[in-house]
């Protein structure tokens, strides 16, 4: 007897299929895949729920990059700095083995306490940290090293010497690189994905998305400051734009869900990093032997593929 | 489908400006200046005190680049949809509606092919006011269309920009604009073909952070502002004192974000110049 949530996941996928000009080929596809992946959500998010993973994609207890290369990589080795300027804190980068290759690791870090918070700037990096990340994939390109990215930040930081070292511009390169690897690329967002700050390092083969992590093209305080005129409106906010990861899944932005330990990943560590390791594993594994080229062409055109509009007739 | 979420507000919270408020968008904010509609239009909408560069629309820069009669509109049909039945204190297909009324055209960006000083170009122009020149989906998909044109003749495409970012109203699949727009630019790359980046006055946040910077050659107008984030949010987020200048084309210039600022006037025969370099005589 199928409960009532599963009945109203149905009809989502009903309306998936239904999409105008998603991609045709993208979704017909993968609508097995995404049924699998959609059995996994428990409820469908309204609005206190789109509101509750914005709180847990933010909880503090929840792992962070470095939590998951402890348990994920071995031998890691951190490598900083752009090469030209600074050494950017919130974004960290380094080579690793995972499942036994080595693999490039770019993600943003969080911090829990206030000194350290400081220091990694909350997760918000500057032009130095997407430089840093840029030489660090080319690196990995020249070695045919898989570039695994985790993407945890509420946007790339607004910051007058930010914008002087021309953070437009190293998110715009960031992207254009992505867009020329010739090496297998797998990103997940495991906290907040917040908006620019994330695509830098997300324009990957495979999009995965933890169960309670949020991906938005704005803060839901943002959102509500601008079209709401009021910041306590964010999770009105929040429900109007659907940041949670049922909906990204829906909209072909991300491929896959990854489960979380019940409760969220804060819970247990250890099992969200099984859960996850699993996920890029399995990522891993479907582009293996795939030529640089045809990852390329297959990676623009997903990309090219996403948007929703209606020809006037 | 579950229903909709209702997101409306009493509208109480969030006063319309009175419109006595608003400058009159003919008067110069830079010297105060007065101009009818006409004298604005023959001076390229450039004030002729003190050289403030007043927004141009769309059509207008398109008539004010292209060789007379050279221009022809491609995509014309497409309009944005509403992916997520969003509506904030208004629904969003209201917005468009309004937008579209407004302004006579179907959404933020128009495209095309045309020359400029008898060089062939494919153009991508924004027109700001459109929703603030957001980018939506149909923006995303008409710079592509305007990339894939450009490839196909072998000529350079000149983008215009004018926009506040990423369309809020379309969520994430607005943000996904950037790297769809970003894999575009990187197949004109691989074909051969040049992106000259224009950027007016405001070119910022999704758009900055997307093709308008991959430009090969990026041009500014002087005074446009082009930052990732705008000044006031700046102020608010970190409260650090902001140079005069924070985000100017001016200060981009200096900080090396662009190659040149160039004033309305001289705009296309610079661009002629670029056109030239930048074509293939081996191509035809």
């Amino acid at each position: 007897m199928p409960t009532e949530a599963e009945v109203r996941l149905r009809e989502r996928l009903s309306k998936l299929r239904s999409l105008r000009l998603l991609g045709g080929a993208k979704v017909d596809g993968e609508v097995e895949r995404l049924e699998r992946q959609l059995e996994r959500i428990s409820e469908e998010p309204v609005e206190d729920g789109i509101w509750r993973s914005v709180e847990l994609a933010r909880d503090d207890d929840r792992p962070y990059t470095l939590d998951y290369v402890d348990r994920i990589m071995d031998d890691f080795v951190e490598l900083r700095g752009d090469q030209v300027r600074a050494d950017d804190p919130a974004l960290v980068c380094g080579l690793g083995h995972f499942d036994g290759r080595t693999v490039a690791l770019i993600g943003h870090q969080k911090a829990r306490d206030l000194r350290e918070r400081t220091r990694r700037n909350f997760g918000m990096a500057h032009p130095e940290g997407y430089r840093k990340a840029m030489r660090v994939m080319q690196l990995a390109d020249r070695h045919g090293f898989p570039v695994v990215s985790l993407v945890d930040t509420p946007g790339a930081y607004p910051g007058v010497a930010a914008e002087q070292h021309g953070q437009g511009g190293a998110i715009a390169r960031s992207q254009a690189l992505m867009a020329r690897l010739e090496t297998p690329t797998v990103a997940c967002i495991i906290g907040e994905g917040g908006s620019g700050g994330a695509i830098a390092i997300a324009l990957s083969d495979r999009v995965l998305m933890q169960e309670n992590a949020i991906y938005s093209v704005i803060s839901p305080e943002g959102c509500a400051a601008i079209l709401w005129r009021d910041q306590d409106e964010k999770a009105k906010a929040a429900a109007a734009f659907r940041p949670d990861a049922a909906h990204c899944l829906e909209l072909g932005v991300v491929d896959a869900i990854v489960a979380e330990p019940p409760g969220g990943a804060q819970t247990d560590h250890d099992e969200a990093a099984r859960l996850l390791a699993d996920a890029i594993r399995a990522s891993l594994n479907e582009l293996d032997g795939v030529s640089g080229e045809e990852l390329k062409r297959r990676r623009r055109r997903k990309f090219r593929s996403l948007g929703v509009y209606a020809v006037n007739t | 489908m579950a229903s909709r979420i209702d997101v409306s507000i009493e509208h109480s919270h969030a006063p319309e400006q009175p419109d006595s408020a608003k400058p009159h968008p003919n008067t110069c904010p830079g010297c105060g200046s007065h101009y009818r509609d006409d004298e604005l239009d023959a001076h390229l909408r450039v004030c002729r005190q003190c050289g403030h560069h007043f927004s141009v629309r769309a059509r207008a820069r398109v008539g004010q680049l292209v060789d007379e009669g050279s221009f022809v509109e491609e995509a014309a049909d497409l309009r944005s949809d509403d992916p997520l039945g969003f509506y904030d204190l208004r629904p969003y297909t209201e917005r468009l509606a309004a937008a579209e009324l407004e302004t006579g055209l179907g959404d933020a960006m128009v495209i095309g092919e045309a020359s400029i000083e008898r060089r062939a170009c494919a153009l991508a122009v924004m027109d700001f006011a459109f929703m603030g020149g957001s980018m939506g989906s149909v923006v995303g998909e008409k710079f592509c269309r305007a990339c894939e044109g450009a490839i196909e003749r072998e000529v350079p495409l000149v983008s215009v920009t004018a926009s506040g970012g990423a369309r809020m109203q379309e969520g994430i699949l607005s943000l996904m604009q950037l790297p769809k727009t970003v894999c575009a630019v990187e197949d004109m790359r691989d074909a051969g073909v040049a992106l000259i980046s224009v950027m007016a006055h405001p070119t910022t946040a999704g758009v900055l952070a997307s093709f308008a910077s991959l430009g090969d050659v990026v041009i500014a107008e002087p005074g446009a502002l082009l930052a990732f984030t705008g000044p006031r949010v700046v102020q608010q987020t970190t409260r650090e004192k902001l140079p005069d200048d924070f985000g100017l084309a001016e200060s981009n210039y200096r900080f090396g974000h662009v190659d040149a600022i160039v004033a309305r006037p001289q705009l296309r025969s610079y661009l002629g110049r670029l056109l030239g370099l930048l074509t293939h005589a081996d191509r035809g």
